[in-house]
This record gives structure tokens, sequence and C-alpha cells, in this order.
């Protein structure tokens, strides 16, 4: 398993040298406590999916303009959603695979399929996507994003959350 | 993203990483890991290929909900169905973004110093 089998070589040492955030380095640890055909799952994808037409995209013209800078808001993405009405704002990845099939990224249907067969309990009825290109430290993930997203998955009985950062 | 991660899993909700960089992912503590060496953009393998996005999805599933301890991680073993060469190449988007093309800019040097 190669971590860096598809990243640019000059960009390796980058990711390879990486240790924890000061003061983020310890063991963090919430049991899993249902069983799985009687949880509710809910995702989490950094692809920079919105609803076009329905929510803005992620900031894409500041990031131009600030190339450090990268949008730290979140979208709250329903279930089920119509995988046509996706938009994608992400200005590190070709955008033609996750919108031509989403499942790639945001696997809702393979979740509800998992629930139809009495593996998984339910789908929550909102996921998450954030826009995974973010400025160093993480300030604002950390004291608005994530609180956000914390009070999001509560609010509607999340037992457990898969993320899946592109 | 392993920072949401560690966030929401410390407010008591458990979580499962799956991701492309797993060696990164373990490096920065994220609490369970499941590795895939997929081209960034497809955590969940190949656009339209439901049997490698639920064998994605079902180790996700299992890891989230079985590990019994903090760091667990599994890789999934599936090779990318396309040459490295092509894949590497299909994944970045057209026109460099952002951070790249100011790096590039200044690898070159634009003569204003």
């Amino acid at each position: 398993m190669d971590s860096y089998r598809f990243l640019p070589r000059s960009f390796i040492p980058l990711y390879s040298q990486t240790e924890p955030a000061p003061g983020d380095d310890g063991p963090v640890w919430a049991p899993f406590e249902p069983r799985l055909a009687e949880a509710r799952i809910a995702l989490l994808t950094s692809a920079g999916l919105y609803l076009d037409g329905d929510q803005p995209p992620f900031d894409g013209e500041r990031e131009k303009a600030e190339p450090t800078w990268g949008d730290p808001t979140h979208r709250v993405l329903p279930n089920p959603v119509d995988p046509r009405a996706l938009g994608m704002m992400h200005l590190h990845l070709n955008h033609e695979d996750p919108l031509a099939d989403p499942e790639i990224a945001l696997p809702l249907g393979g979740l509800a399929a998992l629930v139809d067969e009495g593996r998984v309990g339910s789908v929550a009825p909102n996921h998450v996507s954030v826009m995974g290109y973010q400025q160093a430290g993480l300030e604002v993930w950390r004291r608005e994003t994530a609180p956000a997203i914390v009070e999001l998955l509560r609010d509607q009985g999340t037992d457990g959350l898969i993320l899946a950062p592109v | 993203m392993p920072v949401l991660a560690r966030f929401i899993e410390g407010a008591g909700i458990p979580t499962v990483t799956v991701t492309m960089m797993p060696d990164l992912a373990a490096a920065v503590l994220a609490p369970r890991i499941v590795g895939v060496e997929f081209p960034f953009g497809h955590p969940f393998g190949m656009p339209g290929d439901r049997a490698m996005q639920r064998a994605v999805l079902e180790t996700g599933l299992t890891v989230l909900s079985g590990a019994a301890r903090f760091g667990t991680r599994v890789d999934v073993d599936i090779e990318w169905p396309v040459p490295r060469a092509a894949a590497y190449k299909s994944w970045q988007p057209e026109e460099a973004s952002p951070i790249v093309a100011m790096m590039l800019a200044s690898m070159k040097g634009d003569g204003t110093g």
C-alpha cells in the first residue's frame, strides 16, 4: 500500500513528514455502541459538493486571489439527493468523475442499499460536504465548522460518521 | 480532514476516515482508518463500479463498528484497474490549482523579484 502512489513526487515530502498538531496529539476515542444493523450512519466528503442552485458554491474566486486560502465553510446535503443536483467546487481536482458518479465520494446509494438489506440501521437525513483544501492551521475549521458539524450530527442522532477526504 | 475526524470523535461520535493517504491519517492520529490506493477524488472507487464502491464502504462500516482500539487501520486490497500514468493524469484539474500555479511561477521566477 503506497499512500503516495498518485501524488506528484515533489509533494511527497510535504505529507510524509507530517506530525500531529500541538495540542491535538493524543488518542481520541468514542466507542461505537449500537449494532450496525441498528445504527444511523452519516457521511462527510471533502469534495466541495453543493446543491447547485440552492446553495452557494465554495468560494473558488477568493482562493484564486489568495492561493494559500481555502473556503472553510460547509454544506449540508439532505438524503436522498439527486446526483444531478450536485455541483462541485474544488480547484485541486478534476470534477469529471465525482460529478459523473457522486457515489465515488459520497456513497449515499450504497449506504441505502445496505439499509435495505438490513445490514445498516438507517441513513442519516443529512450529510456534510466541505472543500478539502484548507489554510494551514485550520483555525476556522476548528473554531466554527467542526462544532457546527457536531451539532448537526448530534441533532439527527448520528451513531457513526464515515469521512472521505478526496 | 483528520482534524475533523478527531474533533467529531472527541465530541462523542465515532468516526472512520476512508483515505487515499492512510499514512498521513495515521501520522495525525485519525481514530479509525481505511486505506485505499486509488487516485485522488475517488475514495470509494471507480465511477459506475458498484462492486468496488461497496467493498470500500463495507470495509469502512466494519472498521467503524468493529474496531477495538484507537488507531485501527485496514487497507483495502483492491488494485486500481487503470495504469498509474493515466490515472495520475486523470485526477488532476485541467488548470493548475492556484497554489500550484503560484509555486510553479515562483520556481521559474517571473522577473519581478
